[in-house]
């Protein structure tokens, strides 16, 4: 099927079974790929209940149709599974080679059921597949792990692993790949662990079709160079998602001390300009991309090499831990990616211990050593015990929530997340359409979805109305390239035009889609994932939409928004508002007609079979 | 046409590889590129180039006579190619590949596509450009 590697590959861990299946082109057409594929996937074959670290939980790797072509940034592979941090629909996506490379060897999805009764590795060549024997590499460090397999195997094989984290089943264990790229939220690397797979390693040679040859070609070509010819594409290239750090904190967005502030004293330290001069190796780009934002970097005053810090990473790390000073964050990056620990929910609950500790809540016993915000004894010692899941690790390891509800007092008001899921890098207090991004992502905290601290700032910080639309604008536009497997910060960071897609991807797959249809499928896909929710959870809705009570009863404490506050009431107008748009009820609960009209006729059906009553 | 190599301003990306399959053999398949990129990572995190540089080696041990020159360009004639494989084992820049469905290796032709999509100038045209 033109633009795509034409099959399914669906692997039994448990009966060692194994088979490859053609790629429906009705699937194709309805859910055009990754994100799409994998919650059509999940929906149609997760029972609702199960355990997400059982044999019954699935781990889907997807890709979409422009992954692997001459499409800028063709490199984007999702990982979806029921999330065992949140316990609803778990999805993350990573640049790289890998994506290209599934589609070589002729997948556009691979779904890995069951669990090995051993440490295992996958082992796909082509259509060769084989279950291994991966005790040899169990204990290692996620970029050790592929290092020791790229090794054994060859440069053509492109390999993502697990760290110990994953291993050890810690709720917030991401997937490595590329040696720094990572599908970091939502506890994907924990589902590979309690698959006993600590790798899957892929090596393709095939060709992918492609509709209009000649087109695809030329228009390829041109959406490279009209890249190239961005203004502002030298600056990213120099400093990529490092450049954001110290805009972020000049408009009051950089989370601080555990998001109490928006503003860190010190943060010009961690710019991206210092970061170059200081660390920098080499920039390092995924597969096809025209705008390479990774920088690879030599942090030698602690003799690593890791990839980043990213702006997240930065942000979680640097500013919620308070620490100003690049190279150490470049080593406590260092330390997580080695571990297999998404660095984002890492530093959001390293964050929070350390302000419990402050606090009084947790004391020294408790903690096993005196916690100190900017601290990097502090932070690694947290580290390797969540890791490890020894000690204070063992609560911590279970993720923000889970901890808050084990330490008690008032810490449940500052453990900062949503649906389980801990915040991202944007404090939002100032920015109501980019908390209300937040509080309805399907995965929960994550900016993946939509991100519109812009947005506030262009129509103005305290407006409310208006905002919901542009969220779900926004929704639908930025999760659009999570089903044609691409990076969307050509379109978002250097300003490369979003009507170049619906025309490649006719000439790729032959499909005659406008931009309208692929918003559409988007739209569908987000009422999907919903439904995923409200069929695992009975009482689902507006409650889990709620952000921690910090951002509507405290007030950010310095910086340019100081005594910024979103009431509860500001909170309500913004639910009201969004699911009103969205077709919704105001329960926050997709309605029969709106499922209908996205054709999601079998959802309706699935959903009154488990007893849900839709309005 | 004269392809050199900055592989210090190599980011990884293998577009490389997608144009060359694309234009030499009419496919999307970057194992079928005659241009290989290889990281060296986690340590010392860099990018090396393998690419013809027209050496003419393979023209040299080719039993078959199947490789000849032409403005200094080596071009493979792959109806007298008998995929003996000895001028990918000579290679002395290892830039001749081999593919399962081709017969004949794969190698450089110059046709500077690859140049042309590196805005990078990790591989560039000597002939019309300065070094990055």
């Amino acid at each position: 099927m033109n633009g795509y590697g034409g099959n399914i590959l669906r692997i039994n861990l448990t009966t060692g079974e194994m088979n490859i299946q053609p790629l429906p082109e009705e699937m194709a057409k309805e859910w055009i790929g990754q994100r799409g594929f994998i919650a059509k996937t999940l929906w149609d074959e997760l029972k609702p209940g199960i355990d997400t670290l059982g044999p019954e939980n699935k781990l889907v790797m997807s890709t979409g149709p422009l992954a692997g072509t001459l499409v800028p940034a063709g490199g984007k592979v999702s990982f979806g599974a029921k999330s065992p941090a949140t316990g609803i629909y778990g999805e993350s996506c990573m640049g790289g080679h890998i994506a290209a490379e599934m589609k070589y060897a002729g997948y556009d999805m691979i779904i890995i059921e069951g669990a090995a009764a051993r440490p295992s590795y996958l082992y796909i060549k082509d259509d060769q597949v084989e279950i291994r024997e991966a005790s040899h590499l169990w204990g290692k460090g996620a970029i050790q792990a592929e290092k020791t397999l790229k090794d054994e195997l060859g440069e053509d094989f492109q390999i993502c692993t697990i760290g110990p984290a994953g291993e050890k089943l810690v709720k917030f264990a991401c997937i490595s790949h590329d040696f720094g790229r990572q599908a970091g939220r939502t506890g994907m690397g924990t589902v590979m662990g309690s698959k006993n797979i600590k790798a899957i390693a892929i090596c393709g040679s095939n060709s992918i079709p492609l509709a209009d040859m000649t087109a695809a070609i030329a228009k390829g070509k041109e959406m490279l160079k009209g890249c190239f010819a961005k203004e502002n594409l030298e600056e990213w290239q120099d400093y990529g998602t490092a450049g954001v750090p110290v805009w972020a904190n000049k408009i009051g967005a950089f989370p601080t001390k555990n998001f109490q502030s928006s503003y860190l004293e010190g943060n010009e330290s961690l710019d991206g300009k210092i970061m170059r001069d200081k660390m920098v190796v080499t920039d390092k780009g995924c597969f096809g991309c025209p705008s390479p934002c990774g920088k690879y970097c030599f942090v030698k005053p602690y003799n690593v090499y890791t990839e980043g810090p990213e702006y997240e990473t930065t942000a979680l790390i640097g500013g919620n831990c308070v620490f100003t000073d690049i190279e150490q964050v470049g080593y406590l990056n260092y330390l997580c990616d080695e571990l297999g620990l998404d660095t984002i929910s890492a530093g959001n609950v390293i964050g929070f211990a350390m302000e419990c500790y402050e606090k009084g809540i947790l004391n020294q016993e408790q903690a096993g050593m005196e916690l100190k915000f900017g601290d990097v004894a502090s932070f690694k010692y947290l580290v390797e015990k969540i890791a490890a899941k020894e000690g204070i690790g063992s609560i911590l390891a279970e993720g923000v929530k889970y901890a808050a509800e084990q330490f008690g007092g008032e810490s449940i008001k500052f453990a900062i997340q949503i649906k389980g899921l801990e915040w991202s890098g944007y404090e939002s207090r100032s920015a109501p359409s980019n908390m209300l991004a937040y509080m309805t992502c399907d995965l929960g905290a994550h900016h993946s979805r939509a991100w519109s601290v812009t947005h506030d700032i262009a129509v103005g910080r305290k407006v409310l109305e208006g905002k919901a639309q542009k969220v779900i604008d926004l929704q639908h536009i930025r999760p659009f390239f999570d089903l044609i497997g691409c990076c969307r910060l050509q379109w978002v960071e250097i300003g490369f035009e979003l009507e170049h897609y619906p025309e490649v991807f006719r000439y790729i797959t032959g499909f005659q889609y406008t931009q309208d249809d692929l918003m559409k499928i988007s739209e569908k896909v987000w009422n999907l994932t919903r439904a995923f929710a409200w069929r695992e959870l009975e009482d689902y809705g507006r409650k889990y939409d709620y952000p921690p009570a910090r951002f509507y009863e405290e007030t950010v404490t310095t910086g340019p928004n100081a005594g910024d506050v979103l009431s509860k009431e500001a909170l309500e107008f913004l639910l009201d508002d969004y699911y009103k748009l969205r077709g919704w009820d105001q329960n926050g609960l997709p309605t029969r007609e709106k499922l209908e009209q996205m054709g999601l006729e079998f959802v309706v059906r699935e959903l009154e079979a488990y007893g849900r009553n839709l309005s | 046409m004269r392809i050199a190599l900055n592989e210090a301003r190599c980011s990884g990306c293998r577009t490389c590889q997608v144009i060359c399959s694309l234009h030499n053999y009419t496919e999307n398949n970057p194992k079928k590129a005659a241009v290989k990129i290889i990281g060296h990572f986690p340590s010392p995190g860099r990018y090396e180039i393998k690419i013809c540089d027209q050496c003419g080696v393979c023209a040299a041990v080719c039993p078959a006579e199947a490789i000849g020159e032409e403005d200094g360009i080596y071009i493979i004639d792959k109806e007298k190619c008998t995929g003996c494989g000895e001028c990918v084992e000579a290679c002395p820049s290892g830039a001749m590949l081999q593919h399962p469905a081709e017969k004949a290796p794969i190698k450089c032709v110059a046709c500077g596509q690859c140049a042309e999509l590196c805005q990078r100038g990790a591989i560039y045209d000597a002939d019309t450009r300065e070094v990055q």
